[in-house]
């Protein structure tokens, strides 16, 4: 073929000239590519690689000119260069050939199978000519046919359109004949509707056909009937006894008899006032019975319905104030009605009359746009809502109270049993009692959030997506259930400490660290739950939880530090009427350490178990458990004799204070009632500081004989073993004790101090 | 400012007793009594000289036992009351006698500063308040601003009211009241009220306060837990007859209407340990003082509750003339109640605090471990009551 001879010479010319410097994996790509290039059918982003190869030594390039080239070889290379090129070149040149020549076959090949397939095509071709004019010739006949027969069926097909025209005015006539005998018989059967569209029907062509009389007589016949048809709806109507739906027919028909439509209007809405008002004084009756929400809350709706369907334009006004009047009343008596409903045993019951009397009140809006009826409606359901959540906050705190009253009773109660096994354990009341809590209050929430449910048709309105469950629920309720546990707490503390402490310590402790673990999770969980299930968008400023977690923490605080204050004083009071009621002047040598420091290292320990079943233990300052009761002797034996011996020596009663406030330079202020932390030692730092300075505060009111200063020192000795391990810093219960038995020394007829060794055995005796 | 800097005064010995001499109106004059067991108890008459703020003391000796409770006579600065315990036959029994001091103390140390050198001059006795017959004294109260010729003493459940004649050198009970109850009823504190031409007594035993006619000899009213814990000290308003100040063991101090007994007026709870002493300011009764023996002194301004309440002064006829100063005082912050200052210069527990009977703007507070501290109120505050 042509372009075969054509490309050859051309592929040819090429690779005699041109030699492509590699030719190794890439150089069938690039030898197709060249091949596009030779025929023009480069595309897209060549420019650039044109614009490149303008350089007439680019072998490659279309500029490419022999002689420039080896011009410029023969003159830029040596010999050996020249030499070496060359056989390059050749090889390269060998290449080209041999791929030409595969691709000349290859094409060729291509060739003759398609000269074939066109072979044959040209034969099927020519078979098909001849079936294509057969069939040409079949349609032309059938087209010759159809033509006749149409022709032959002309006359026939007007006559029949002709006679089917004659039977429907027949029919016609006879419907208007029959008219009068049918409007009769609908007379007789009450099938009014009936009647009044069949004439309806017929009354334009009786207007229309009157000048013929026997059209006349039917029509006079027809109009006499009508006549008395609607005598018989007044009459209907006037009695007013039938049902709404009854009524309104009337109204219907009456008004397609042209009947005046004010008076019709007035007269109807009078009906359907009475039959309302009986409605409403029924519901009034059954409001005192408490029946449920909405029975008959649709009577007004349903009649209002109807009415507004019949009633044209001109009465809306008058439908309005109609409906409005009504539905104040009905309002009110729903009012009443919700208010009565105070338990909040099922939410879900009034969240379903909700539902329903705003679904009605709803249809009313689609009925009449303007009324002010709905968002009335809407304003009661909102403030049911409101009073709910109220209820619910208060039925939370009255179980609040009640819990907390159970826990009262299981504190005390194991008390008056003598049996130690049956004291149910702090955590496990702490537990239950926060979970009945937290499950309360979920549930709740579970009820509350019935009235944002997707099905509630209220649950869409601004009121509920917004305000209700932010201010709502999450303000209302729950914040400030959070408050109320808060503000109780609190008042525990204050109630309890000016009358005469009726809280027992274990209950402050529990509600302490119930408080405590609301500050560190149970607020944001309990917030972040309300968040999600009500999807809160706070709109307005809403409690921060911080906030809330600061109360909780205060309440916390106060709680433990009233704790520790109660636990303090029961302490002192021990210490006080044990120092107050002796006569330390004629006391005898002490053998014993006093019953009452038992009592109160006894109390401390249990108190210490007490505080541990709920906080942590808390820091100490670093002490080993071993030198500290030797530190003790030491300090007492060496350092408390060096504070007595100025008692000794007449001359310098300066000296009595100087160590003792030297002392107190170098030492910390002591705050007795200062708060404590969270954490065992330190309550239990809190309690042994406020009844050892209530001790020193006694003994410094006294005056003690010789045996006196001893029995003291023997106390304070026996103390200082039990009291160390409680206390974060025992070099406080050091000082304090110190502190006590240097007053006593003060306050000493006759101070010799007991030998250390002796005071040792007798409190290691017991 | 300088001058608000606390002067401190030492004693060798530990003490509980102080009060301002109150018949003494142009020095400023404390009076505080030692107590100790071993040697001779003393009288510090400390003179504060308020230009050259500095103390003079002088010493005189008391040797009868050591010194519970001290207080003047408001019409003689020469007499005055001691509390103090004696011992005898291994039985301590609290005593109360009238002193007087010997008339040569002031020159005497005024000429020597260094007293050291002095032998101190022995308190001249008067009378006993003979109470073998009640028990021990708490204390003795004179009848305030009277002639100096009538004494209550409080002795375990007794009231006793004596009568001084002679130059109080004879005192003999002219009424006295008992107090009848459960267990060992004691009385810890009392006031004699200057309200009600001074036929009023207040005082405190437990918990309960309780108010006496002392015409009668009979009680009017009971406080009854006015304080969770022990009552320790009274204080009557000086300028509103029903009200009074208590303060006690449960670290508060509480205001009472005594009409209205079942609520005090007002709680404060500032101090962190028991509150021993409080006391109303002579002349403007909003300043409070109070000694706890957390070591603190605290001073409040009981705004709401002084007979000068902000805003009250102005009559209805003095504000025609006055319109420009009412006008002046609405632009001024009405006071809130606060606690002006708390001092922590003790380093023991303080047991008495007292204003001076000269210097309404001055105070001194003891603490066991013997040491006076006085001071003033602050300046910016005194100003801002005067003018």
């Amino acid at each position: 073929p042509l372009w075969i001879k054509a490309a050859a010479p051309s592929t040819n010319n090429n690779s005699s000239s041109t030699t492509p410097p590699d030719s190794d994996p890439n150089g069938r790509r690039r030898i197709h590519s060249m091949l596009k290039l030779y025929y023009g059918l480069n595309e897209e982003g060549k420019a650039a690689d044109q614009a490149e190869s303008l350089d007439p030594c680019d072998i490659n390039g279309p500029h490419f000119d022999p002689e420039v080239y080896l011009n410029k070889l023969r003159k830029e290379c040596s010999l050996g260069e020249l030499m070496d090129h060359e056989s390059c070149m050749v090889k390269q040149i060998r290449s080209l050939d041999s791929d030409m020549q595969t691709l000349v076959y290859e094409n060729y090949n291509k060739f003759i199978s398609a000269t074939d397939t066109i072979r044959k095509m040209k034969n099927d071709f020519k078979k098909m000519e001849d079936e294509m004019d057969c069939l040409s010739a079949n349609m032309a006949s059938i087209t010759e046919f159809s033509a006749r027969i149409s022709g032959t069926l002309q006359d026939q097909h007007a006559q029949i359109t002709k006679l089917s025209g004659v039977h429907t005015l027949l029919r016609k006539l006879q419907f208007l004949f029959e008219l009068p005998a049918r409007l009769n018989k609908c007379l007789e059967l009450q099938a009014y509707a009936q009647a009044v569209s069949a004439h309806r029907r017929a009354r334009c062509v009786l207007q229309q056909y009157s000048h013929m009389p026997s059209f006349r007589g039917i029509q006079d016949d027809c109009h006499v009937i009508m006549e008395q048809l609607a005598q018989q709806l007044r009459q209907k109507f006037r009695d007013g006894g039938s049902s709404a739906k009854d009524l309104s027919e009337c109204v219907e028909l009456l008004l397609q008899l042209d009947e005046p439509a004010e008076e019709l209007c007035d007269k109807f809405l009078s009906h359907a006032q009475s039959r309302l008002e009986a409605d409403l004084q029924g519901l009034e009756a059954e409001l005192k019975d408490s029946a449920i929400t909405d029975t008959g809350g649709g009577s007004v709706q349903k009649t209002s319905e109807l009415a507004s369907k019949n009633i044209p334009e001109m009465a809306n006004g008058k439908l309005h104030v109609f409906v409005d009047t009504l539905a104040a009343r009905y309002f009110s008596l729903v009012e009443r009605r919700i208010q009565e409903e105070k338990g909040v045993s099922d939410n879900s019951l009034l969240v379903r009359a909700l539902d329903r009397f705003h679904r009605r009140l709803q249809a009313i809006s689609k009925l009449l746009p303007g009324s002010a009826v709905p968002s009335h409606g809407t304003e009661i359901v909102v403030q049911a809502a409101r009073e709910r959540i109220k209820q619910y906050l208060s039925a939370l705190q009255t179980f609040y109270h009640d819990s907390l009253t159970d826990v009262r009773q299981a504190l005390a109660a194991p008390r008056g049993a003598s049996s130690k096994d049956a004291t149910p354990s702090l955590p496990e009341l702490l537990a239950s009692l926060s979970n009945f809590i937290l499950n309360q209050l979920k549930s709740v929430l579970a009820s509350v959030h019935l009235f944002t449910a997707k099905d509630i048709t209220f649950s869409n309105k601004p009121y509920f997506k917004g305000e209700f469950c932010s201010q709502g629920v999450r303000e209302g309720l729950v914040v400030s259930f959070i408050k109320f546990i808060c503000q109780s707490s609190r008042q525990y503390c204050e109630s309890a400490g000016d009358r005469g402490g009726s809280t027992p310590p274990a209950l402050l402790l529990l509600l302490s660290r119930l408080c405590l673990d609301y500050e560190t999770s149970t607020i944001s969980y309990i917030l972040t739950l309300t968040d999600e299930q009500f999807l809160v968008q706070h709109h307005t400023p809403v409690t921060p939880v911080t906030a809330l977690c600061a109360e909780a923490r205060e309440a916390a605080q106060k709680l433990l530090n009233h704790y520790v204050k109660v636990q303090g004083l029961i302490i002192s009071q021990m210490l006080r009427k044990s120092v107050e009621t002796r006569d330390w002047v004629n006391t005898i040598e002490p053998r014993n350490v006093r019953a009452v420091m038992k009592r109160v290292v006894e109390d401390t320990t249990s108190i210490d178990v007490q505080v541990g079943l709920l906080y942590e233990e808390g820091v100490r300052k670093a002490h080993s458990s071993d030198s500290s009761k030797r530190t003790f002797s030491v300090y007492s034996s060496s350092r408390q004799q060096i504070r007595y011996a100025p008692s000794y020596t007449p001359s310098a009663p300066m000296d009595t204070n100087l160590l003792s406030n030297i002392h107190k330079l170098f030492s910390e202020r002591i705050d007795i009632f200062s708060p404590v932390e969270f954490n065992k030692v330190s309550v239990l730092t809190g309690i042994i500081k406020i009844s050892l300075k209530t001790f020193l505060e006694c003994v410094r009111l006294r005056t003690f004989g010789r045996y006196g200063l001893q029995q003291i020192q023997v106390d304070c000795h026996y103390l200082q073993m039990y009291l160390w391990r409680f206390v974060s810093d025992e070099n406080l219960v050091h000082f304090l004790l110190d502190e006590i038995v240097c007053s006593a020394a003060h306050r000493c007829l006759d101070p010799s101090p007991m030998e250390q060794s002796v005071i040792e055995v007798i409190c290691e005796r017991g | 400012m300088e001058d608000d800097a606390p002067v401190i005064y030492g004693l060798e010995f530990q003490a509980r007793a102080l009060t301002a001499q109150t018949a003494e109106t142009d020095a400023i004059r404390f009076l505080v009594g030692t107590q100790s067991l071993k040697f001779d108890n003393q009288i510090h008459i400390i003179d504060f000289d308020d230009e050259n703020n500095v103390i003079n003391k002088s010493v005189l000796l008391h040797d009868a036992g050591e010194i519970w409770h001290i207080s003047g006579s408001p019409a003689d600065k020469a007499v005055l009351t001691t509390c103090y315990s004696k011992t005898s036959e291994s039985r301590v029994l609290t005593c109360a006698a009238v002193w007087r001091m010997p008339p040569e103390w002031e020159s005497g140390n005024h000429e020597s500063p260094d007293d050291s050198s002095n032998n101190p001059q022995t308190l001249e006795l008067l009378c006993h308040l003979d109470n073998t017959a009640h028990g021990s004294v708490a204390c003795v109260l004179w009848e305030p601003m009277g002639d100096g010729k009538r004494v209550i003493s409080l002795a375990e459940n007794h009231v006793l009211l004596w009568d001084l004649q002679e130059s109080s050198t004879k005192a003999t009970i002219s009424s006295s009241a008992t107090l009848e109850g459960k267990g060992q009823l004691k009385f810890t504190a009392g006031k004699w009220s200057p309200h009600h031409n001074n036929t009023q007594l207040a005082t405190a035993n437990d918990t309960a306060i309780r108010g006496w006619d002392l015409r009668s000899m009979s009680q009017i009213y009971c406080i009854e837990n006015a304080h969770g814990q022990l009552v320790r000290d009274l204080d009557f308003n000086p300028n509103k007859q029903y009200y009074l100040a208590s303060c006690g063991d449960d670290c508060k101090v509480k205001f009472w209407d005594v009409r209205h007994i079942n609520e005090p007026v007002k709680c404060l709870e500032e101090h962190s340990h028991w509150v021993w002493s409080v006391r109303y300011n002579h002349s403007h009764d909003q300043l409070l003082l109070t000694g706890s023996s957390d070591s603190r002194v605290i001073l409040s301004n009981m705004v709401s509750i002084s007979s000068e309440p902000f805003g009250h002064l102005v009559d209805d006829d003095e504000l025609s003339d006055n319109e420009e100063s009412q006008q002046e005082d609405k632009g001024k912050e009405p006071l809130q109640d606060s606690i002006i200052a708390t001092y922590e210069e003790h380093e023991d527990s303080v047991y008495a605090v007292e204003w001076s009977a000269a210097d309404p703007w001055l105070f001194a507070s003891l603490s066991y471990d013997g040491r006076l501290v006085i001071n003033r109120v602050p300046r910016a505050l005194k100003y801002r009551i005067l003018l």
